[in-house]
């Protein structure tokens, strides 16, 4: 069963701008939370935060167990080893950790890579893809590893409008029961993905939930409700985005 | 083209060579032209070859062997804090040795025979070989290391599968610096002292005015550090062969 947790940020600050101050952010178990945000308020930073890359949180699981081996981590750049094929690259956990390459789990890859459309390019090196393509690997690496836990940061940032809509639904599909944190720029998919939708801004960082339909996710993006929704995010985000271009001007003007 | 620009550039320096040798009537003791370099090449062949093959063998033996020596010491030091520590500095700080001055005792230590010459072309190369592959193992990509973490990878598959292969570009850069320096090497150890070799034949040769011998030996040793400079930097390509773009000319 996927974990609920709880990350506690004390306080953390970055060449003395505080970007997080007793701040506490609960992920439930089993749930999509997505996040928006403008760039550079700390989505990313967060998602470290909770993976152990960056020191400074308190992350605390529900059943009490450490996050340890049940976390995958999406980033932003794709992270494929230009020396390893695409196959390799998407079995690289596993060569990590000294697994015996059994032919079920290759199986599961080549089945994965086939449905996110890449079939043809098993044994290509990363050099030869294109960059929508190369984020599929790292979907299909993150996928594979079969954690409980996942966090993506802008994981279908570089698709196309189509492959973004039909590997949404690949995700859900295979991430169905997760704890996932997704982090994106697109309020549709946000509110197409997200059991929870919540909305970063400021200094320090304040999160605000936004109301999300409670139906089943993918959600239907012609839904009427789900474009309203968008629309108002719209706004807000770009009142957020100019409040935090401002504060930037401030700040280097000093 | 490509080929012909060097080329017909070459040509033309021989012939100004050759003319200025003949008008100002220098004496072959003092400088043959080559003409006369390339008849000591052809008449002299025999000789001139086994030396070179003696010469050759002690610079791959000194490449094979050194790069091994480097590389390892590389992966040691990269992989092993402690090692680090203790023998880092001692490392660099021996590089304000002049490894030639050092060819006397090698000499003594080793003979006259090759082994010397090995070892002195082993030394020249280590430390390129070590600085330029170790530097590679410490600069690996740190969001590579970080999806390592999150995987709970082992560190020696962390180094195998992911840090190494990311060095591999600095290891070719280190490896194409030993394939120019080796030859130097192993022919300084033949000038200190030696009974083959071309090395060993340059100086005979020039000892006995025998000049345009000395050119042809010259020649030789220059064909043989191009040749090899040429099959390393082949080699370096397909060992990398993601990287479309090599450090190399060409």
């Amino acid at each position: 069963m996927a974990p609920s947790l709880t990350v506690g940020v004390p306080r953390l600050a970055f060449a003395g701008e505080v970007l997080f101050e007793s701040f506490r952010f609960r992920l439930e178990g089993g749930r999509w939370t997505c996040l928006l945000g403008p760039s550079g308020v700390g989505k990313t930073t967060l998602l470290r935060l909770i993976a152990g890359l960056q020191p400074g949180a308190l992350v605390a699981t529900e059943d009490g167990r450490g996050l340890e081996g049940r976390l995958a981590l999406m980033a932003q750049q794709d992270l494929l080893l230009p020396w390893l094929t695409v196959l390799d690259n998407v079995l690289l956990g596993h060569r990590l950790r000294g697994e015996r390459r059994e032919r079920r789990l290759v199986e599961e890859a080549c089945r994965l890579l086939a449905e996110l459309g890449l079939e043809g390019q098993l044994h290509a090196l990363p050099a030869t893809l294109s960059g929508g393509m190369r984020q599929r690997v790292a979907l299909a690496r993150t996928l594979l590893e079969g954690r409980p836990v996942v966090l993506m940061d802008e994981p279908f940032s570089a698709l196309d409008a189509i492959t973004r809509h039909r590997l949404q639904d690949l995700a859900a599909r295979y991430l169905d029961h997760h704890t996932v944190l997704l982090v994106t720029h697109s309020p549709l998919e946000a509110l197409r993905l997200g059991h929870r939708v919540c909305v970063m801004a400021g200094r320090p960082v304040q999160l605000r939930e936004i109301e999300v339909p409670i139906s089943p996710i993918p959600r239907d993006p012609a839904d009427p409700l789900l474009l309203r929704l968008e629309a108002e995010l719209l706004r807000e985000l770009a009142r957020s985005d100019a409040e935090m271009e401002r504060r930037s001007c401030a700040s280097s003007g000093r | 083209m490509r080929v012909l620009r060097p080329l017909t550039t070459a040509a033309g320096l021989l012939a100004v060579w050759e003319a200025g040798v003949r008008l100002a009537e220098l004496p072959p003791y003092i400088l043959p032209g080559p003409v006369a370099v390339a008849g000591a090449l052809l008449a002299r062949a025999d000789l001139l070859a086994r030396h070179a093959g003696i010469t050759l063998a002690e610079i791959l033996l000194g490449m094979l062997l050194g790069s091994l020596v480097g590389t390892a010491s590389a992966v040691l030091l990269a992989a092993f804090a402690p090692l680090r520590r203790w023998l880092l500095p001692v490392l660099v700080v021996s590089q304000a040795l002049p490894v030639f001055a050092l060819a006397p005792l090698l000499v003594l230590w080793f003979g006259y025979g090759m082994a010397s010459k090995v070892a002195m072309a082993v030394l020249i190369i280590y430390f390129p070989v070590t600085a330029a592959f170790f530097d590679g193992l410490r600069r690996t990509e740190p969001a590579w290391l970080e999806l390592a973490r999150v995987m709970n990878a082992r560190p020696h598959r962390v180094l195998w599968l992911i840090r190494i292969p990311a060095a591999l570009p600095a290891l070719a850069s280190g490896l194409r610096v030993a394939a120019s320096v080796a030859p130097i090497g192993a022919v300084v150890g033949e000038w200190v002292g030696s009974s083959a070799g071309l090395g060993y034949l340059m100086l005979h040769a020039n000892a006995r005015m025998q000049i345009d011998l000395m050119f042809a030996a010259l020649f030789l040793l220059a064909l043989t550090g191009l040749a090899l400079w040429y099959a390393v930097d082949r080699a370096l390509r397909r060992l990398v062969f993601w990287q479309k773009e090599t450090l190399s000319a060409g």
